[in-house]
Order: structure tokens, then C-alpha cells, then sequence
């Protein structure tokens, strides 16, 4: 039996065409893609529904946070407010609320606030610790008192992703109503800067880092999420297929 | 090794049916788990020890991207790459959980893969690997029972490296670090984890190749044979 390098390497591609041959089957591709459920229901399974992300010490925290995705969304609106230094934007929530609501960075400043030095993971691979300050959510979802029929929400950015499709992604209640999750306004003691997402950006700390939408404009309640973009909840989920579900 | 320790030539049950189904599907999802995880690892080549890492922070290693004859799939996709890898990687790890209660209650642990105290002596262990340089493999009823070698290297893997690709797997999830926060603690870090869980895989790739060329030294057709149907040839002793 003689092996060379030259039949390993045959193999290995013959074999990991048959793979990719595989996941070109739509029916495959849909057994492949519904791990994403196993994960989900086993996460949730294994942690309380208020189980916190790790928090860190200040003298953890990562030199640089490494900004990611969209760095500038750069679109004429988005100039405009910035350059008023955001007194001209307001964050609206609505959909499925008894109460609308259009919320300016003043009012947010004002209310209560929740710091938390936590990790931001990069569906990429790599991690990076940062100090952040902002608004728990659930605050917010009862003073606009949620219909009973919202079962995600959905927040719209600033940031064209091309094709004029805005960035956006979207969590369900239980992320929602987490204790860690906030709309941040400011990084390691300082105002958002706009490669981190200014004025505003969410943070669901026990997911990845594409759940952490950047320049917040809107923030909206949904009882399915099939109408919105792609349809798979997500900027990345529908273009790119990434998991909707993120703690994985 | 149900038989009775048979003559030289005759044919005997080797394996039991828990271990050959267990060595094919490892042998499938191993496959698939470490040319999705290059797949993935092409996102980021970079690594790190310690709780963070991205671009701006010391890296221990940087590498190319792996080339596309080795990653799942061929052409990058790290969504497609995650797929394949976190659909595997449950089964894999359920498997091997299956397969180390499976066989403390078959006694496959106790009686085949356990070390007996004599086989540890110095004398004993370095008599083995000078067997093992000069390619002397045990013959006739000595080869139906794990050496000292086998046992270290069987025993390595099910017990130290593939719980520890799991653990450090699961330590990269952000979920179960809220689950289970003291996965964090345990490798120091969620860059410090993904670092093992390379080194791991490599050192995994490692086992691999000394396994395929002990196969190939021992007598191909007759070490497969064993592994699919359990049936396996005495070898005769040296002349």
C-alpha cells in the first residue's frame, strides 16, 4: 500500500467534494442548518433564563476594542445627524406596543443606567473586553407596554449594507427581558464613537457579536419575523446564513 | 476479546460491535469536525492566550488561511463551515459519552484499556518502546491484548483529548459561558480555550497518522478486517 502525497490530497478533495455536494441538497442543507434548534434548546435548557454573562475587571479590559462590520454608515441622513452631535436623533419603538415611543439621547442619558465590562466575540474567532453604559431594555419595553403577541424584536440601523438594505437583527423576550441587555451610548468611559456604532447599540452579551446592532434607529416588536428582510431575522442570516440564534 | 487467546492462525472476535460502530463514526466526524474547524479557523488565523484577542493584541501564532483541498467547505464560507462543524460536533460529543458508559458496563475499560501495575514499571515500559522502534509487534496470543504503548495511546485520547476539544469547544460558545461559567475559569479565558481546542486538533491529527502507520506495519487487511466485521487473524510469531 503505498500512500503519497499526491493520493492523501486526491482523497481529501474527492472526499470534501462528496461533502460539498452534499450541502448543495436543499434537504441536507435544512438537517445541517437545523442543529442551530438542538443548540438553542440545549443552551436554554442548561442556564436559567437569567443567567449572566461573564463580567470582567477593569484591568481586563481589551487595549483597543477592535471595531467591526461597518465602520462609517456614511449615508447623507446619517451625516445629518451626526452633525449635530445626535440632538436630532431619536430612537423609536413601536410595532406591536400599546405606545409608541420616540426617545432622544438626552432622555436616555437621564434615565437609569447599568455599566458592565463584558466580552464581545466576533463570530470570526476573536474577542475583545470593553466597559459599556446604557439603558437596561426592559425598561424601556414596559413603558412602551408590549402587546402580548410580540414575540421578537427587531432593531433597524443606520448602515446600508449595499443594495439598499439596512443592516438590522432581531432577539426574542428572552434576551429581551435579560438584565444584561441594555442600549449602550457609551464605551470604556466614553460617548460611542461611530466605528462603535454612535449614537446608540445593542448589547445581548450572551450572544455573538453580530447580534450586537450598530447605529440604532428603530426598535420594533414583530410576531413573526418572516416579513422583515430575508425573512430569517437577521442582515447576516439572510445573506450569509449565519445562525439566527447566536450563543453558539 | 471475548474468545479465549486462540492459537496462531485461527480467527478470533477482536473487537466488540460498540467499539467498531464508535471507531467508524468518530472516524467520519473527526473527518468533518477538523476540515470545518480549519474552515472556521481561516476567519481569524490568529491565536491567543488569556480572556481577549483581536487584531491590535500579541497573537502566539498567525498563520495563512488553509487551503481549500483541506477546509469544509472548499470555497470559504464560514457560515456553511460553522454548520458543518456545531451539526457534528453534538454528536461527537454524545457518542463519546455513550461510548465511555458503554464500555465501563461491557468492562471493555476494567479489563482492555485499564493499566495493570507491572506494566508500568520502568523496565517494562522502555522493553515496549524498543519493541515498538524496531517495528516488533507482539505475535500469536500477545497480540490479542493492548501493550503498554496501545493502552497510553487509547486511554490519551478518550480520556484527555477529545473531552478536552469538547470542553474548550463549548468554551467559545458565549451561551455556555453564561450556562456554565466555570468552563471559562477552567482554561482561563475563551482565547486560552480556542488555542487548545487548535492544539488539540493537532495533536489529534498526530494520533491519526502514527495510528494509519501502525495499521499499515501490523498488517492492513487484517487490522481493518477486525475493525469492521470484529474478526481478526492471529499473527503468527516470528521465525
Amino acid at each position: 500500500m503505498i500512500l503519497n502525497r499526491r493520493h492523501l490530497l486526491l482523497g481529501a478533495t474527492v472526499t470534501l467534494a462528496g461533502c460539498d455536494r452534499l450541502a448543495g441538497s436543499e434537504r441536507f442543507r435544512e438537517a445541517l442548518f437545523s442543529a442551530e434548534n438542538f443548540h438553542k434548546w440545549a443552551q436554554r435548557t442548561l442556564m436559567t433564563r437569567d443567567a449572566m454573562a461573564r463580567e470582567f475587571r477593569p484591568d481586563q479590559i481589551s487595549p483597543r476594542f477592535r471595531a467591526n462590520g461597518t465602520a462609517n454608515p456614511n449615508t447623507p441622513e446619517y451625516k445629518a445627524i451626526w452633525r449635530t452631535g445626535f440632538a436630532d436623533w431619536r430612537l423609536r419603538v413601536d410595532g406591536r406596543v400599546a405606545r409608541p415611543l420616540s426617545l432622544s439621547l438626552a432622555h436616555l442619558h437621564a434615565l437609569p443606567h447599568r455599566e458592565q465590562i463584558t466580552r464581545h466575540d466576533c463570530v470570526e474567532g476573536w474577542s475583545a473586553i470593553g466597559k459599556w453604559r446604557g439603558v437596561p431594555l426592559r425598561p424601556i419595553l414596559e413603558a412602551a407596554r408590549l402587546n402580548d403577541r410580540a414575540r421578537y424584536l427587531v432593531f433597524h440601523c443606520a448602515d446600508d449594507m449595499g443594495g439598499g438594505s439596512a443592516y438590522y437583527e432581531s432577539i426574542d423576550m428572552v434576551d429581551a427581558f435579560h438584565p444584561q441587555t441594555i442600549l449602550a451610548y457609551a464605551l470604556n468611559d466614553r460617548p460611542l464613537s461611530v466605528a462603535n456604532g454612535a449614537p446608540l447599540r445593542l448589547r445581548v452579551e450572551r450572544q455573538l457579536g453580530y447580534k450586537q446592532a450598530k447605529y440604532l434607529m428603530r426598535i420594533e416588536a414583530v410576531d413573526s419575523l418572516s416579513a422583515i428582510g430575508g425573512g430569517k431575522g437577521g442582515f447576516w442570516e439572510d445573506h450569509a446564513g449565519y445562525d439566527w440564534y447566536a450563543g453558539i | 476479546m471475548d474468545s479465549p487467546p486462540d492459537s496462531v492462525g485461527t480467527i478470533v472476535r477482536r473487537h466488540r460491535l460498540s467499539t467498531r460502530l464508535w471507531h467508524w463514526l468518530n472516524a467520519l466526524l473527526l473527518y468533518v469536525l477538523f476540515t470545518s474547524g480549519l474552515g472556521i479557523f481561516n476567519a481569524h488565523p490568529r491565536l491567543y492566550w488569556g480572556q481577549y484577542g483581536a487584531n491590535f493584541d500579541p497573537s502566539w501564532l498567525e498563520l495563512d488561511r488553509f487551503p481549500g483541498w483541506i477546509t469544509l467547505p472548499g470555497t470559504y464560507s464560514l457560515a456553511l463551515s460553522r454548520h458543518w462543524h456545531l451539526a457534528a460536533a453534538p454528536i461527537f460529543a454524545f457518542a463519546l459519552l455513550f461510548y465511555m458508559l458503554w464500555s465501563l458496563a461491557n468492562r471493555h475499560i476494567g479489563r482492555d484499556l485499564a493499566f495493570r501495575r507491572e506494566e508500568l514499571t520502568p523496565r517494562h515500559v522502555w522493553h515496549d518502546i524498543k519493541d515498538h522502534a524496531r517495528l516488533r509487534f507482539p505475535t500469536g496470543a500477545a497480540a490479542l491484548r493492548y501493550n503498554v504503548l496501545q493502552k497510553a495511546s487509547y486511554v490519551g485520547v478518550i480520556f484527555v483529548a477529545l473531552p478536552l476539544i469538547i470542553l474548550t469547544g463549548l468554551t467559545m460558545s458565549p451561551g455556555m459561558n453564561a450556562a456554565w461559567p466555570w468552563l471559562v475559569d477552567l482554561f482561563g479565558g475563551r482565547q486560552s480555550a480556542r488555542s487548545i481546542h487548535f492544539i488539540t486538533a493537532f495533536a489529534l491529527v498526530a494520533f491519526f497518522l502514527v495510528h494509519i502507520l501502525m495499521v499499515v506495519l501490523a498488517g492492513p487487511l487484517n487490522e481493518i478486517r477486525s475493525m469492521i466485521t470484529g474478526r481478526y487473524r492471529v499473527p503468527e510469531d516470528r521465525p
